[in-house]
């Protein structure tokens, strides 16, 4: 069963336009050097608007912790239970997480401390979302 | 009825001092609905309305009091699933009924204006909507007393809850995700506290040691308060006493969260009697007074919540307390944080330091001796987890406690002063109780 598809909206559309280019950029404020994500509407340190642009990152991360979503609540996902949620850190900035069911790791299986790299899957046609895969 | 669009009650930063109107209200009366699992839509005597009518009259009577001295009420209204409350929480679109239950209110959701029809109350001067959850809620309630905008104020939680599973439908069903789930659902994240606290969870037993399953002696002990607690579902319903053994082979639903993790949505309602220490003098039973009321409402930097934000939230909401009440944390007597789901409980006890529990501490303290009759009667109300997603027997239980009619769970301990929270740790509402005003 296929993941649920996320709608962007105006905020969020850059991002997603992004991604359905196979690229992950995360919005930064270039006066504070701080990277957010998901994007707001200001920076969380000067509160301003002025200087957030979006920034491609590396795509590298490592993964901090994990469960198993055994009885979740979504009606589409139900078919794919159980399977992993895992956090991942980026590694420019372990502040910004990122969900990942980490596909190709088996459940119970996902190793906390874990280097992951960003992967691009398609949920719906010309709709990619950012997914996650252990580096071997 | 005005919507409360004036938020400057809330005490939410450090700094404000001692609270100004410590001891200057009190709580005179409380009363509990009876309890169902479920509404099953057709006795008009058991809906959510009609449980917090029955609630708001055993509060009266517990305090003494009659409907034309009531001048406030205070009710939260929005819906306990909310808005992926699905199938059980929401009675349309299945048609409506006769009045009073001519729309949803009485239904799935109760309001002061409904309540003050209901339960004709011919003086009521503030009935504010838009009435946050019960932490905040009671703050409110307390802030407005203070600030003279009532000074007998009824102050109801209501927590319906259809038939159905619970939080299954709704946005939960649907194929795509919008607005801040675009973040979160793609991965199988629907949102809740149970997600919230997951991870945190998971990254403290990484850091401080120890597993899910050390949280199995604090759960059972919930689940054994519950049963002394005589309104609760639990005590009410023939629940038996949940084992370690239960515990630990109980089903996952987002492992390491287990069945047992999880309070049990009930259909029920419950309310309290606010009003002036100098009013509760005079009243039917002992005054227990408000020392001091918090709230807070932080974000997380990103997606998920990390165990470093939790920490310093809940030593932000406890530093808050402290300095408001003028309680230090050895002098807190009755300790009932929130625990809707158990993840969360050890964040707030360390916090605390109730009884010098220091971060990383929790599960050996849990391994020890907290049953009420011993010397740490953590959580003495057995909490949401011992009698349903009630979310008011932390504060019913502080109140019992200092007044002495906890019954069997009247703690051994000295009982005069009592904290009481709800939050998922992020957020929310805690009142400071105490025997006495000073």
């Amino acid at each position: 069963m296929p993941k649920v598809i996320p709608v962007p909206n105006e905020l969020s559309k850059p991002f997603w336009d992004a991604v359905n280019e196979r690229r992950l950029v995360i919005r930064n404020c270039t006066s504070c050097d701080l990277l957010q994500y998901p994007p707001r509407e200001t920076c969380g340190k000067c509160r301003t608007s002025e200087n957030l642009e979006w920034k491609e990152v590396s795509g590298k991360g490592t993964i901090s912790s994990a469960i198993v979503i055994e009885d979740g609540r979504l009606d589409r996902r139900r078919p794919d239970q159980p399977y992993n949620l895992a956090l991942v850190h980026l590694d420019e900035d372990p502040g910004i997480n990122f969900y990942s069911n980490l596909p190709g790791t088996p459940v119970d299986e996902v190793p906390i401390g874990a280097a992951v790299e960003v992967y691009f899957e398609e949920v719906a046609p010309g709709q990619l979302i950012h997914e996650w895969r252990v580096v071997s | 009825m005005t919507s409360l669009s004036d938020y400057s009650w809330r005490r939410n930063t450090e700094g404000l001092g001692v609270w100004d109107h410590r001891g200057q209200v009190a709580v005179a009366g409380f009363g509990h609905s009876q309890i169902d699992r479920r509404w099953d839509g057709e006795s008009m005597d058991r809906t959510v309305g009609a449980f917090s009518v029955q609630a708001c009259q055993l509060a009266m009577e517990d305090a003494g009091v009659t409907a034309d001295q009531i001048d406030g009420v205070i009710c939260c209204d929005s819906h306990i699933a909310g808005p992926s409350g699905g199938t059980a929480g929401r009675w349309a679109p299945r048609p409506y009924l006769d009045p009073p239950y001519d729309s949803e209110w009485g239904l799935t959701l109760v309001n002061g204006e409904w309540l003050v029809n209901q339960l004709q109350l011919p003086n009521v001067k503030f009935a504010p909507s838009g009435v946050p959850a019960i932490g905040e809620m009671l703050g409110l309630a307390s802030q407005a007393i203070a600030d003279g905008r009532c000074t007998t104020c009824l102050v109801i939680y209501p927590t319906g809850n259809l038939e159905g599973r619970y939080r299954r439908g709704g946005e939960n069903a649907e194929d795509h995700a919008r607005g801040g789930r675009q973040w979160t659902v793609p991965w199988g994240n629907h949102g809740g506290n149970d997600f919230i606290n997951a991870f945190p969870h998971q990254q403290y037993c990484h850091r401080y040691g120890g597993t899910h399953d050390d949280l199995a002696p604090f759960v059972v002990n919930q689940n054994r308060n519950g049963l002394m607690t005589p309104w609760g579902f639990n005590a009410t319903h023939d629940i038996p006493q949940l084992t370690v053994e239960d515990y630990v082979s109980s089903r996952y639903i987002l492992k390491p969260l287990r069945l047992w993790d999880c309070d049990r949505p009930v259909n029920a309602s419950g309310a309290y009697l606010f009003t002036t220490a100098e009013r509760a003098r005079d009243m039917k039973q002992p005054p227990v007074y408000i020392l001091n009321h918090n709230q807070h409402n932080a974000g997380t930097r990103s997606t998920q919540a990390v165990l470093d934000e939790i920490e310093a939230e809940t030593d932000l909401l406890a530093r808050m307390m402290f300095e408001g009440s003028g309680l230090s944390a050895g002098e807190v007597d009755i300790f009932n944080p929130y625990d809707g789901y158990s993840t969360m409980t050890q964040f707030w006890l360390e916090a605390f330091q109730w009884h010098g529990v220091k971060r990383g501490d929790a599960f050996p303290f849990y391994a020890g001796d907290i049953r009420v009759e011993g010397p740490h009667p953590f959580s003495s109300s057995g909490g949401n987890l011992g009698t349903g997603r009630l979310r008011t027997a932390m504060w019913t239980d502080s109140i019992e406690q200092l007044r002495g009619t906890a019954g069997s769970r009247q703690v051994t301990v000295r009982a005069e002063t009592a904290v009481s929270g709800f939050g998922p740790p992020l957020g929310g509402g805690w009142i400071a109780f105490g025997k006495y005003p000073n």
